[in-house]
Formats: C-alpha cells, sequence, structure tokens
C-alpha cells in the first residue's frame, strides 16, 4: 500500500508538473521537501528523546502502571491480544493519555514505542497485526478531550467567539473516532474469516 | 492549559524520587531508546514529506481540489473549505496555512472559517500518522488502517460542515 501511493504521489506530480509546464515547481518541490523532512525530524529530535527518557522515568516509577490500570477496563475490549502487563500496553496507555491531554508531540514518542513492543509479539513482521491496525486509526482521529489549541488560534486572529466552537470540534471527534473503530473492527474481523 | 506538561513531568520525576528510582539513569536509558526510534524513522518523514511537498508545488493539490470541487458544492460544502480538506490527511503543517488563509480572508467567524476551525480540531494527519507508524517498524502490509483512517477523516468533514451550519 505505502510502496504505491507514494511512487504514485512522486509520479502523478512529475507528470503534472511537465504537462502544466510547471517544471520550476517539480524541482523546487524536491529540494524544498527534503530541506524540510531535515528540519521537521530536527524538530522531533529533542521531543523524542526527551520523553522517551521521561516515558522510562513514570515507568520504573510506576506510573504507566497506575495510568494502565485506570484505560484498561476499556482498552482491553480495543486489544484483546495486548497482555495487559506487557510494555506495548503501558505505551499504548500513555500515548492515548497525551493524546487526551493534547500534548500531541508527546504521545508521538509512546506511539513509536507501542509500536516496536506489538511489533515483537507480531508472527509476520511485514503485516499489521489487529491491534496495530485499531491503534493506529486511534492516532489519526483526534482524542483530545479539550481542543484548546484551535480556541487559542482563533483568538489570536480576532475571533469575538473564539472558543464556542469547542463542542462542536469533541461531537464531530468523537463520531470520527467512533466510525474509525466500529469500522477498524469490523475488517479486523473480516480479515480472520479469509484466513 | 500551559501547565499540563510542567505538572505531568513534575509529578513523574517527584513519583520516582519518592520510590527512590535511579531516575537519572532511567531517563538516560529511555532516551537512547529514543534516539534509536527516531534513527528508525528518519527515512520514512524524509521520503514521505519530500512527496508531499511534490504534490503541493506542482499543482496536483490544485487540481484534486478543482477536480472535487462540483461534489462539494453538490454536498453543500463552501469551496473555500475544498483545499484545506483535501490537504488535511497529509499535511499538518499545508493544512494550518490555508486555515490561517481562511482566517485572514474570510475572518474567524465566517462560516467557512468555523467550519475550517472544526474541521482542524477534529481530524489528524492520517496518512502521515499511517506512514510513520508502520514505517518505524518496516510494516509495509498495513490491511486496512489508511482506509478506515480516511473514512474517519470524511465522516469528520461531513460533521463538521452540517454540524457546524447547525450549531453555530
Amino acid at each position: 500500500m505505502t510502496n504505491y501511493a507514494w511512487g504514485f504521489m512522486i509520479v502523478i506530480s512529475i507528470l503534472v508538473g511537465i504537462f502544466t509546464g510547471n517544471t520550476d515547481g517539480i524541482s523546487q518541490g524536491l529540494m524544498t521537501g527534503a530541506e524540510k523532512a531535515g528540519k521537521l525530524l530536527i524538530t522531533l529530535f529533542g521531543v523524542m528523546v526527551f520523553w522517551s527518557g521521561i516515558m522510562k522515568v513514570a515507568q520504573k516509577s510506576g506510573v504507566t502502571n497506575f495510568l494502565a490500570k485506570i484505560l484498561s477496563p476499556f482498552l482491553k475490549k480495543l486489544f484483546p491480544d495486548v497482555d495487559r502487563d506487557s510494555e506495548a500496553f503501558q505505551s499504548i496507555c500513555m500515548n492515548i493519555s497525551a493524546n487526551l491531554m493534547g500534548v500531541g508531540n508527546a504521545a508521538t514518542p509512546f506511539g513509536l514505542k507501542a509500536m516496536r513492543e506489538m511489533q515483537k509479539k507480531n508472527l509476520r513482521k511485514d503485516t499489521a497485526t489487529d491491534s496495530m491496525v485499531i491503534f493506529v486509526v486511534m492516532n489519526t482521529a483526534s482524542l483530545q478531550l479539550i481542543p484548546a489549541t484551535i480556541g487559542y488560534l482563533r483568538q489570536s486572529y480576532g475571533s469575538k467567539s473564539a472558543f464556542d466552537i469547542i463542542p462542536v470540534v469533541i461531537l464531530c471527534s468523537a463520531i470520527a473516532l467512533t466510525v474509525a473503530l466500529v469500522l477498524g473492527k469490523t475488517f479486523n474481523r473480516l480479515g480472520k474469516g479469509k484466513r | 492549559m500551559e501547565l499540563i506538561l510542567p505538572i505531568v513531568v513534575g509529578l513523574i520525576i517527584l513519583t520516582g524520587m519518592i520510590k527512590k528510582v535511579k531516575i537519572f539513569d532511567a531517563f538516560i536509558e529511555g532516551a537512547v531508546e529514543g534516539l534509536h526510534t527516531l534513527y528508525m524513522i528518519i527515512p520514512t518523514i524524509t521520503g514521505l514529506v519530500v512527496a508531499v511537498e511534490m504534490l503541493q508545488e506542482s499543482g496536483v493539490i490544485d487540481l484534486m481540489c478543482k477536480a472535487v470541487s462540483p461534489v462539494a458544492d453538490c454536498l453543500g460544502f463552501p469551496k473555500e473549505i475544498v483545499p484545506m480538506a483535501v490537504l488535511r490527511p497529509v499535511s499538518g503543517s499545508g493544512s494550518t496555512a490555508i486555515l490561517i488563509n481562511i482566517f485572514e480572508s474570510y475572518g474567524p467567524d465566517s462560516l467557512p472559517g468555523q467550519i475550517a476551525s472544526v474541521l482542524a480540531g477534529s481530524t489528524e494527519t492520517t496518512f502521515y500518522a499511517v506512514t510513520m507508524y508502520f514505517g518505524s517498524i518496516n510494516i509495509s502490509k498495513t490491511r486496512h488502517t489508511l482506509l478506515v483512517g480516511l473514512c474517519a477523516d470524511f465522516t469528520a468533514l461531513v460533521c463538521a460542515v452540517y454540524l457546524t451550519k447547525a450549531l453555530l
């Protein structure tokens, strides 16, 4: 999937650029794209290293265990094949807690760690497991309890009712997340039938 | 809200100190793991960001917007939000730029401004997240993850338009 999508994105860009005479655009895209990737990685660099360190402290202090206990009644239904005492489960809990609090930057390192831990138990190393699918799908939906950032952004652009949209944002996110989970679970179940 | 992060970090460190954990050693151990994870996602992110940048610079995104705008029109979506809806799953910074553009041209309290705000708040960069998470552990068969993620994004888009119109 990724292989085709990636190839398609690049080839179609080059073709469209040539046919519309926008050759400057495509050569510029190649250069600035690589540059932007570098900048993004530098931004991620400190965040990744710092939060992975904090995660380990949280683990050794028992904070992640505590979180895992609170979240596990809900999460064990979503991730039936992830052992509740495993590092994978704890990382999932940390990731979801960070997402709920609206600190996406901190959620990413926990999420990547969760994926690595789940991969250890994966029998087919090139194929996503059911739990991985559900986990990534949750991360593609917006899980924030209070989506405040968008409110602040609106305020700084002179909105008179900057935070009025927040209930609507929460409602939209909740509906989208429900759709994602139901579809994810359904496809997972259909996949099992085939194998 | 700004206090959440310091409080969380403080609580974690404090719990560690109370429980007599070797906190700095633990921190370093985790940080090294983080470094390794980062190393693993460098190629994925570089490849993806270049591809997205090319889509934008070559004009493919503009063409896609033109192609879907009649459909968007029929469904009652304001045409101003179409570029944002198209770009949202692939690029966080790109869609934020469009959001700010909408704020500057129409104002945050206009209908497009409100819908775009709701859309920004209720979706994530789906394609980017799927590629990064699976790329970090070298999984190429992501099965239905992307499809489900995009379906959820579309749901959020439809909800953003109709719920904003109905409730605000």
